[in-house]
């Protein structure tokens, strides 16, 4: 009805309808969601439409014979998804194992990002000199593109590379020709190469988290005697525990959906140790121009973490969508 | 109040690994875009022997870095201004009025963030060519179409955030100045944008180092006249047969990052005051 209303308004048959009290109520109603607009269009067009299209893709035989005539592309059912999820056949089973690798991925990224985000923010309340200067240092990989941060990595896994100098001739704790870039220690690679990307925000946000703590707690605390540690427990910890709910399934989402790294370390051929979700199925579409079942199994992917965040929200009583204080 | 030496200790220690590990790669970016090629191909050593510039003269003339930073300046800078007043109506919506279907739509916001890019990479390509061909909009490796890309990108964080931070700032400021008769919207500009405007700033940032790193739709929106940094940075590694300019591709690296670097480094507070103000309740 109040849309309605704004219409009457607008059409200006009136004399300066725009002036008379009804209209203007009607457009206080209609206002916020002309304000919301813009946003929701620019999120319909270029993220929640394309991903449709992209689930409607996964029905048809699109491929590099009828991609060029995609209009007309055969239906094909069902037949792309259950070639993405049947363990039985070499597809079906690399995807079921780039999801297991991709989790085990997920879950070491955030966690130790987790950990070591914590200790930077904690430690970094204090107060001493030089803070601020570790503040701007820890949140320099975060402010670095992303590809670059990878290319570094890279350069620095190569056999002659410092990571080798480091761990090999300097610390004598691997071989000085290890090489990272191949076979099971490729995933070693990109779990450091991410974590060193990803701390730096969970740094940020917990250290965000920190500053809405009242200092009177610790105050108590502190005359109560409580050492370092039983504050964090009983102060700090409880403290953040929403932010670090949601920084875990931000960062979660985040790293489950990682492309960056392992695509500029390894480009379309990465071993099997660092064949992470997101670049199998671009490899699956735009590699082998089968994007049909590249579709599908994004869609397969999208289901797993759809179910993995809404047990985690459900778990954790979150209240996502909640806009506070209003 | 007094700081036991134990804690002091371990606080040391764990600051230290924690400052090490981070510069531990920068170290190498730094060292290796002053070495020459051939010390930079070899074995590394964490002093180079021989200091040179000489790849920050080249770097120019392997590939035509000048022109990708051109591109990447002006698709991230629009970018970041266009977005602003996109993402600031709609957290002024969810904060000031009551909106049907408010938390659906922050949930879907929140969504996105799920989608895997590689998924809707051809069919948003697809829609942009379409449209190209429908309307005459040119959208198929124009500014234009990886400007829309980038802007939508960056919004849910910068809803979040946003809405977190507005909703965390009083109203009765904005309702004196209605009193004094200004609409709510403008009285809302006119308040409370202007208090806020530190992490409308931070939130222009974040977008503008968005688009600046982006890497998977850039591969596939950019031609070589609009091509962005990161597509434009592989070039070092594929010119002129197989060597790979490692000095010059640090070199490039580390110019592009500084843009992005000294802007971060000079809002970061406001990154954290934004966030701090509650985007999590």
């Amino acid at each position: 009805m109040a849309q309605g209303e704004a219409k009457l308004a607008n059409t200006g048959s009136g004399p300066d309808p725009a002036k008379t009290p009804a209209a203007r109520r009607s457009r206080r109603h209609v206002q916020p969601y002309l304000a919301i607009l813009p946003a929701a269009i620019a999120i319909t067009l270029v993220q929640v439409g394309p991903m449709l299209v992209g689930v409607v893709i996964g029905f048809f035989r699109l491929t590099q014979f009828t991609i060029g005539d995609w209009i007309h592309a055969p239906f094909a059912g069902l037949q792309n998804f259950a070639l993405a999820v049947n363990a039985g056949e070499p597809i079906g089973r690399g995807l079921w194992i780039s999801l297991g690798l991709t989790s085990v991925y997920t879950v070491l990224v955030v966690a130790i990002s987790w950990v070591m985000g914590i200790a930077g923010a904690v430690f970094l309340s204090d107060q001493f000199r030089g803070r601020g200067v570790l503040r701007g240092l820890f949140l320099l990989p975060y402010a670095i593109p992303a590809y670059v941060g990878v290319m570094i990595w890279t350069f620095m896994f190569q056999p002659s590379g410092a990571v080798n100098t480091l761990l090999g001739s300097d610390l004598h704790l691997v071989a000085a020709n290890t090489f990272w870039l191949a076979g099971s220690k490729a995933f070693l690679a990109i779990v450091v190469t991410a974590v060193w990307r990803t701390w730096p925000f969970s740094f940020l946000m917990l250290l965000a988290g920190l500053q809405g703590v009242a200092p009177e707690l610790y105050e108590a605390a502190r005359v109560d005697g409580a050492t370092r540690w039983k504050e964090f427990r009983h102060i700090t910890l409880p403290a953040i525990r929403s932010v670090s709910q949601l920084l875990v399934l931000i960062t979660g989402l985040w790293t489950f959906n990682d492309f960056t790294t392992p695509f500029v370390m390894f480009n379309t051929a990465p071993p099997a140790a660092a064949n992470l979700i997101s670049l199998q199925i671009y490899v699956n579409s735009f590699v082998d121009l089968n994007f049909g079942l590249g579709s599908a199994m994004s869609v397969v992917m999208i289901a797993v973490l759809v179910v993995a965040a809404f047990l985690y929200i459900r778990l954790l009583h979150m209240h996502v969508g909640e806009v506070p204080n209003v | 109040m007094s700081e036991s030496v134990s804690y002091r200790v371990v606080r040391a220690a764990v600051l230290l690994f924690l400052a090490l590990f981070t510069l531990y790669p920068l170290w190498t970016l730094l060292t290796i875009s002053l070495s020459t090629a051939s010390e930079a191909g070899a074995t590394f050593r964490w002093i180079p022997q021989v200091l040179s510039w000489h790849a920050y003269v080249a770097m120019w003339k392997t590939a035509p870095l000048l022109h990708y930073l051109r591109n990447s300046a002006v698709v991230s800078s629009i970018s970041a201004v266009v977005s602003l007043p996109i993402a600031i109506l709609a957290a002024y919506a969810l904060t000031r009025h009551h909106v049907k279907g408010g938390a659906v739509f922050l949930r879907v916001v929140l969504a996105t963030q799920a989608f895997p890019g590689v998924l809707f990479l051809l069919p948003l390509f697809v829609i942009y060519v379409t449209l190209q061909n429908a309307l005459g909009i040119p959208m198929d490796g124009t500014y234009l179409g990886l400007i829309i890309t980038y802007l939508t990108f960056a919004l849910p964080f910068s809803i979040w955030m946003l809405t977190g931070y507005l909703a965390s700032i009083p109203q009765d400021v904005e309702e004196a100045a209605m009193v004094d008769g200004a609409g709510k919207l403008r009285a809302f500009i006119v308040t409370t944008l202007r208090v806020a405007m530190p992490s409308v700033m931070a939130v222009g940032v974040f977008t503008f180092m968005t688009a600046w790193g982006e890497v998977l739709f850039a591969s596939v929106l950019t031609d070589s006249a609009t091509r962005t940094l990161p597509i434009g940075l592989e070039l070092y590694e594929s010119a002129k047969g197989l060597v790979i300019y490692w000095n010059q591709l640090m070199a490039a690296s580390l110019t592009v990052s500084v843009p992005v670097v000294v802007g971060f480094l000079l809002l970061q507070r406001y990154f954290v005051r934004g966030l701090s103000a509650g985007a999590i309740k």
